[in-house]
């Protein structure tokens, strides 16, 4: 049975789902940092001595609520994206996929009769490579999806395999650089699913079938504004999550002002007055002045970002009318406007994170508002990558405007896509990618 | 055998004229009115925790007595090293009890082991975190009525974190000297540092909050150096 064939929707749906699991994986993660719970497990894979299945519910207190729920549905996500991996991979995939699922599940069985230490170490990597092997086993003989999608899920199977042995590897080696690391390639997996949602979207099929008889000509200004934009919040989160893995609270606990003054005193004196005058509730580790430089540098960063969606949603919508004024354009009108409109919804995103940003300093770092603050962050970078990746599909302002562009009309952009809703395999597809479904 | 005897008269001389070491003893004092200290509300929100508190439970960050007298102030020699009696010195006893850790703050001696024990009948965890090369962090389970934890560290350090990542109001401070010289000063603010080489020295008190002030003294032999220190609420 071809999967293509029976329809490219619930394949759609799926990516839907995972990207969807990994956004609540994030915000327990979001949590378990919050709560400075990383370290509430003291074992990995194991669960305080339990296969981490079968730890009893009666022990999941205080910060082993969340620890060990980030581990459960971190599993459930791996799960996901190998059968995501399997069926974006199409036929073509099983075999990479039982030699690696073959591999993982031997060096398993090996680590596990090592003796006791490696024994939690080899159940986990065999049963990773279980899954893969099950996955290699579907008998489904479907086509891979269009390119560059089986690519983008080979990256994903490999980056949710290192998120999980980075995720292990923070708590055994008691590395808080690692935990920044593993903060920041959530937001850049999440980021990946994001992208294949969009791109097994029919929206996405219908612009580029359309586009194929247009072309897509040279990126416009707003393309380059979009991903440095968006660049800019990749670099805001990777500090939000150095800040974070600090463990050290609030660095500086008051805004707009920093301790009363535009910018703190940062002396060695000055650093050593803030821990004395702070009385920490739980166990912070002390301030800094590198943590108070990072804040200040955050706080910088963000107002840098707000300027610069402000720009790509303001260059957008002009955009959009623009191309709304041209005749016979409404092939690439139709997207130009959903970029306008998806770049406004950017700036709301971006609007109610720098209120969540101040939130979290006024309410002292309160765990839930400080989650919050990285679930918006998630989703202000997969938002500013999927306007960038739209923006850089359609042609440039100049060719968006002139009336030379084919299908014309409403109709036009209607019938692509109705032509579009069909699956990967009986629709009429862009030169480029007819190759790459079979 | 002559030079034997020899070596022995000129040790029981030595004796006879050895300088006979000597107890430092002080009190600390606080100046100024201290911060209000903080409610610890997770934990009295705790499901587990928190019904072992009938009332709500706060910070200790500055542990005062009616005239000033300050205890948790760690008080050490400065300038001696090398001396630590190590795993032969009596280990010292830190317990987990209603989800708090008694005493917060110690001192332990490089090699001396750090006995932790839980009398809660919840699970914690505990999690040392210290900062110098060559002290190890470790984090262990410890269950409800399990087995007493361990911990000795072989680098001089202060202030070494202890916290429980399950509880995250659990936390205590261990200052670890590579000598037996230190003292921490109890509710009623005084401190002992027994048996000091005579000699001149530096005494250093340090409070976590409260900062750190130092007092040169000398010991003479046998007789007891008395100390007055004080230090400033911030």
């Amino acid at each position: 049975m071809d999967l293509a064939e029976k329809g490219s929707r619930p394949l759609h749906w799926f990516a839907f789902l995972t990207a969807a699991a990994t956004l609540v994986l994030l915000g327990i993660g979001g949590l378990v940092t919050s709560h400075g719970a990383g370290m509430a497990v003291p074992d990995w894979p194991t669960t305080y001595g339990y296969n981490m299945f079968f730890f009893p519910f009666s022990y999941w207190m205080g910060g082993i609520f969340y620890e060990h729920s980030h581990r459960l549905v971190a599993t459930l996500v791996g799960v996901l994206v190998v059968a995501l991996t399997r069926w974006l991979g199409g036929r073509p995939s099983r075999l990479p996929l039982a030699i690696i699922g073959g591999l993982e599940l031997s060096a398993g069985l090996v680590l596990g009769a090592l003796g006791p230490n490696w024994r939690g170490a080899g159940h986990f990597l065999a049963g990773i490579g279980g899954v893969v092997l099950l996955a290699a086993a579907v008998w489904a003989r479907n086509a891979p999806a269009p390119r560059p999608l089986p690519l983008l899920a080979w990256v994903a199977f490999f980056g949710v395999q290192i998120q999980g042995l980075l995720g292990g590897l923070r708590v055994v080696l008691f590395q808080d650089e690692i935990g920044i690391f593993h903060a920041t390639l959530a937001q850049l997996f999440f980021l990946l699913l994001c992208l294949v949602v969009l791109l097994t979207s029919r929206w996405w099929r219908t612009l580029a079938a359309a586009l194929s008889t247009v072309g897509g000509g040279p990126s416009s200004r707003l393309s380059w504004w979009m991903l440095a934009a968006t660049a800019l919040i990749l670099f805001q989160l990777m500090i939000g999550a150095t800040m974070r893995h600090q463990h050290a609270g609030l660095a500086i606990p008051d805004f707009p002002l920093a301790y009363g003054k535009l910018w703190p005193a940062m002396d060695a004196d000055s650093v050593a007055a803030y821990n004395q005058q702070r009385l920490e509730v739980t166990a912070l580790n002390p301030i800094t002045a590198f943590q108070i430089g990072l804040q200040m540098t955050h706080r910088l960063v963000a107002l840098l970002i707000l300027v610069a969606v402000g720009v790509c949603a303001a260059k957008a919508w002009r955009l959009a009318r623009r191309s709304g004024r041209a005749q016979g354009a409404v092939a690439t009108n139709r997207p130009v406007q959903s970029l306008a409109r998806i770049s406004l919804v950017w700036f709301g995103l971006i609007l109610v994170q720098a209120l969540l940003g101040a939130a979290t300093i006024w309410s002292n770092k309160a765990a839930d508002l400080a989650t919050a603050h990285v679930i918006f962050g998630a989703l202000s970078l997969a938002l500013g990558g999927i306007v960038t990746v739209i923006s850089f599909k359609l042609p440039a302002p100049a060719q968006a405007g002139l009336p030379v562009l084919e299908p014309g009309g409403r109709q036009g952009w209607n019938a692509t896509a109705n032509a579009m809703s069909q699956p990967f395999s009986s629709r009429p597809l862009p030169s480029g990618a007819a190759s790459h479904t079979s | 055998m002559k030079r034997h005897l020899a070596l022995a008269a000129v040790t029981a001389l030595a004796s006879a004229f050895a300088a006979t070491a000597g107890d430092v003893v002080g009190t600390i004092t606080l100046k100024g009115t201290p911060p209000k200290e903080k409610d610890i509300t997770p934990l009295k929100e705790d499901p587990n925790c928190g019904k072992l508190h009938t009332a709500m439970p706060t910070t200790k960050f500055y542990v005062v007595g009616a005239k000033g007298e300050l205890a948790d102030v760690v008080v050490s020699l400065e300038g001696i090293s090398g001396k630590s009696t190590g795993a032969s010195a009596k280990p010292v006893v830190m317990d987990q009890k209603n989800c708090i850790y008694v005493p917060q703050i110690l001192a332990v001696q490089t090699g001396q082991k750090l006995v932790v024990k839980n009398s809660d009948p919840v699970l914690h965890n505990v999690h040392s975190v210290p900062t110098v090369a060559g002290n190890p962090e470790d984090n262990k389970a410890q269950m409800p009525g399990g087995a007493d934890l361990t911990f000795s560290f072989p680098k001089a350090e202060e202030f070494i974190k202890f916290k429980c990542d399950v509880h995250p109001w659990m936390f205590a401070w261990v200052s670890v000297f590579d000598h037996p010289y230190f003292a921490v000063s109890g509710a009623d603010g005084t401190f002992k540092i027994a048996n000091v080489p005579p000699g001149k020295y530096t005494l250093k008190a340090n409070h976590r909050k409260a900062g750190v002030v130092t007092q040169e003294i000398e010991v003479k032999d046998g007789a007891p150096t008395t100390v007055a220190l004080s230090l400033d609420a911030k």
